[in-house]
């Protein structure tokens, strides 16, 4: 008995301290939102005054619709937007494209299957960083500098969802097709009716993947977007910071900066389940 | 409805042959069983008639129509999978329906069509779930249900029962059996299960490594094999093999005598065809099975009645069959039959 109580009191202890462990840990990953935030509700003078305020201030409205309606370069409201824009389009046209040459890949043999599979699978070590100097030229040449297209398309193309849809499709039994089959689907038909339903819960956890990585992408759209009215928000972020001397307006940049986070958080929290369910098992 | 004629059908995986050459004759409205051991190409045969498989050379036919280049929804078939092959996501109503909704029936007569298949099949109280909320049994049953609701002309069932349990299996034999009676549908069934076989088929097709061993009435293959594999393979505990006769006799050239365990009879030793210790029995209740290690070291098993008394280990016993029971298989397996004359001129014992 002696020993059970020793052990829940143990217990007890490492409970509490894992606790504060985790929230030490919290509370230092949420201490730079949180002076972000009290810098988006105060003036701009109380923030270069030291010591930094860390309670909120007043100016919350006022700060925020500044943001959203002025900006510093172009009002925050059109940059996000255009981040949703660039963020949807990748996400959306990653998933298209990736389903359907992973369901090429695994249900048609075709001469050089191997060959494109390998050729999509070697992109895979070619980030945008890599190849941005040539893609750019591309777009240019396109005439896509500063449209949603030239911020889209370079950025579509995806070897991991690819790879991705590949390995769950092979988990599907072939039986599944040839009684698709048997019943009188045609390819495009089994992908429709069989797979896209079937993969439903890898589309989700691929597009909460996918949106964050369209929506945080910085360098591309710094590169190809010169008119501020088609900058995305997270690099409208930097595009804020005064050159020379002027004087940055931090409250303002601070509340793009919360507001540039927000949509990820939403889509995060929104499709959680959904999400955690297309990691964790496929329904079968 | 129609007749299914294979002819001369084979089938090769890049080089290798794995079907060489079957010629079939189905009857409208008949039961054909194909059973062979796993790997004995029956599956590939079925899938073959399905048009899941194409033709290396040789023809199918599904009524008058030879459907060597034809796509399977437009064969004129069904087929129920192994593993069911139920779409994961629709429910039992539009697993079912599907078939159908592509054939794009009128929504009333695809809403009849399953309601029927669904009495038919007791699936009923059933129709709104997922097939991840059924039975093995009820999933089974959804199958069947896709299969009968497009009214094939043939049905092809590739070893439906084999995920089941035993008494379940049971059942649905005798349902499917009943159904396909009812429905006068031609059927190819594809098992692994002699029992499933003896009992369903028409007429059963043995088959083995790529060839068929034999064709015909279930009780006709059992009584009279043609071959070695047949005798061994029908039957359960499988014919026994004598390399060489116990009863002294000459066997004609490398000869093998296969005897059946239910025609042997236990007999005091001194009046028997030969003698025997026993290695052990099983009482199965009905019936036991009695294995034999002989005086010359080949082991004999033999089935009697559930009420005769159960021979102890180690016991020294009798055997004796009737000569017309024994038969006779060449060194290429072939059924040899001894000639009359030869039979009543050897020495009896």
């Amino acid at each position: 008995m002696a020993d059970t109580g020793g052990m829940v009191e143990n217990r007890g202890i490492q409970r509490w301290l894992t606790h504060m462990g985790l929230m030490i840990g919290v509370a230092f990953i949420f201490f730079p939102i949180w002076l972000a935030f009290v810098a988006s509700t105060v003036e701009q003078q109380e923030i270069v005054r030291p010591p930094m305020p860390l309670l909120p201030g007043d100016q919350f409205v006022d700060n925020y619709a500044r943001a959203l309606t002025a900006g510093v370069n172009a009002p925050v409201m059109r940059m996000l937007f255009n981040s949703a824009i660039m963020a949807l389009g990748i996400a959306f046209g990653k998933i298209a494209i990736s389903l359907l040459s992973a369901f090429a890949i695994v249900y048609f043999r075709f001469p050089g299957r191997h060959l494109f599979f390998w050729l999509i699978f070697l992109t895979l070590m070619l980030p945008v960083e890599v190849r941005i100097v040539p893609t750019y030229e591309v777009v240019a040449r396109f005439g896509m500098l500063n449209s949603y297209p030239g911020l889209i398309l370079p950025l579509v193309a995806s070897a991991t969802a690819t790879f991705l849809f590949r390995q769950f499709f092979l988990t599907v039994p072939d039986e599944l097709a040839e009684a698709a089959r048997v019943d009188g689907a045609r390819p495009m038909r089994f992908f429709i009716d069989i797979l896209l339903p079937m993969s439903r819960t890898n589309i989700a956890a691929l597009f909460v993947i996918l949106f964050i990585y369209g929506w945080n992408q910085y360098l591309w759209p710094l590169l190809i977007t010169t008119d501020p009215s088609m900058n995305t928000v997270v690099m409208g972020i930097k595009q804020m910071f005064p050159s020379g001397d002027d004087t940055a307006d931090w409250p303002v940049i601070m509340a793009t900066a919360l507001l540039a986070m927000l949509p990820p958080v939403v889509i995060v929290i929104a499709m959680q389940r959904l999400f955690i369910r297309g990691l964790v098992d496929s329904e079968k | 409805m129609a007749t299914v004629v294979l002819e001369s059908l084979r089938k090769s995986f890049g080089k290798t042959e794995v079907i060489h050459g079957v010629s079939i004759d189905v009857e409208d409205g008949e039961f054909i069983v194909i059973v062979g051991p796993s790997g004995c190409g029956k599956s590939t045969l079925l899938r073959m008639v399905a048009g899941l498989e194409t033709v290396t050379s040789g023809s199918v036919a599904i009524g008058d129509r030879v459907v060597n280049d034809v796509e399977p929804m437009d064969r004129d078939i069904s087929m129920v999978f192994q593993n069911y092959a139920l779409y994961p996501h629709m429910s039992v109503f539009d697993n079912i329906a599907y078939g159908l909704k592509i054939a794009k029936l009128p929504r009333a007569e695809i809403a009849e069509r399953v309601k029927n298949a669904a009495e038919i099949l007791q699936l009923g109280p059933y129709l709104d779930r997922k097939p991840r909320e059924l039975s093995g049994g009820q999933r089974q049953r959804v199958a069947m249900g896709r299969s009968i609701v497009r009214k094939p002309a043939v049905f092809l069932f590739d070893e439906p029962l084999s995920n089941l349990d035993a008494k379940l299996r049971v059942q649905m034999r005798l349902e499917i059996k009943s159904l396909q009676r009812r429905l006068g549908v031609t059927a190819l069934y594809v098992t692994h299960d002699q029992v499933e076989a003896m009992t369903l088929a028409d007429r059963m097709i043995v088959m083995n490594s790529g060839v068929t061993e034999q064709i015909g009435k279930p009780l006709d293959v059992y009584a009279s094999p043609k071959t070695a594999f047949v005798a061994g393979f029908i039957g359960s505990p499988p014919t026994n093999f004598l390399e060489s006769d116990p009863t002294q006799r000459v066997l004609p050239a490398s000869c093998r005598l296969g005897i059946r365990p239910e025609h042997i009879r236990v007999v005091d030793p001194e009046q028997g065809v030969c003698v025997g210790t026993v290695v052990f029995s099983e009482p199965l209740g009905a019936e036991t099975l009695v294995h034999l290690r002989l005086l010359d070291g080949q082991s004999l098993t033999l089935r009697q009645d559930g009420l005769l008394r159960v021979p102890g280990e180690n016991e020294l016993i009798g055997v004796a069959w009737n000569r017309s029971d024994e038969m006779i298989f060449s060194a290429d397996g072939k059924r040899a039959f001894r000639e009359e004359e030869d039979n009543k001129g050897s020495p009896d014992t």
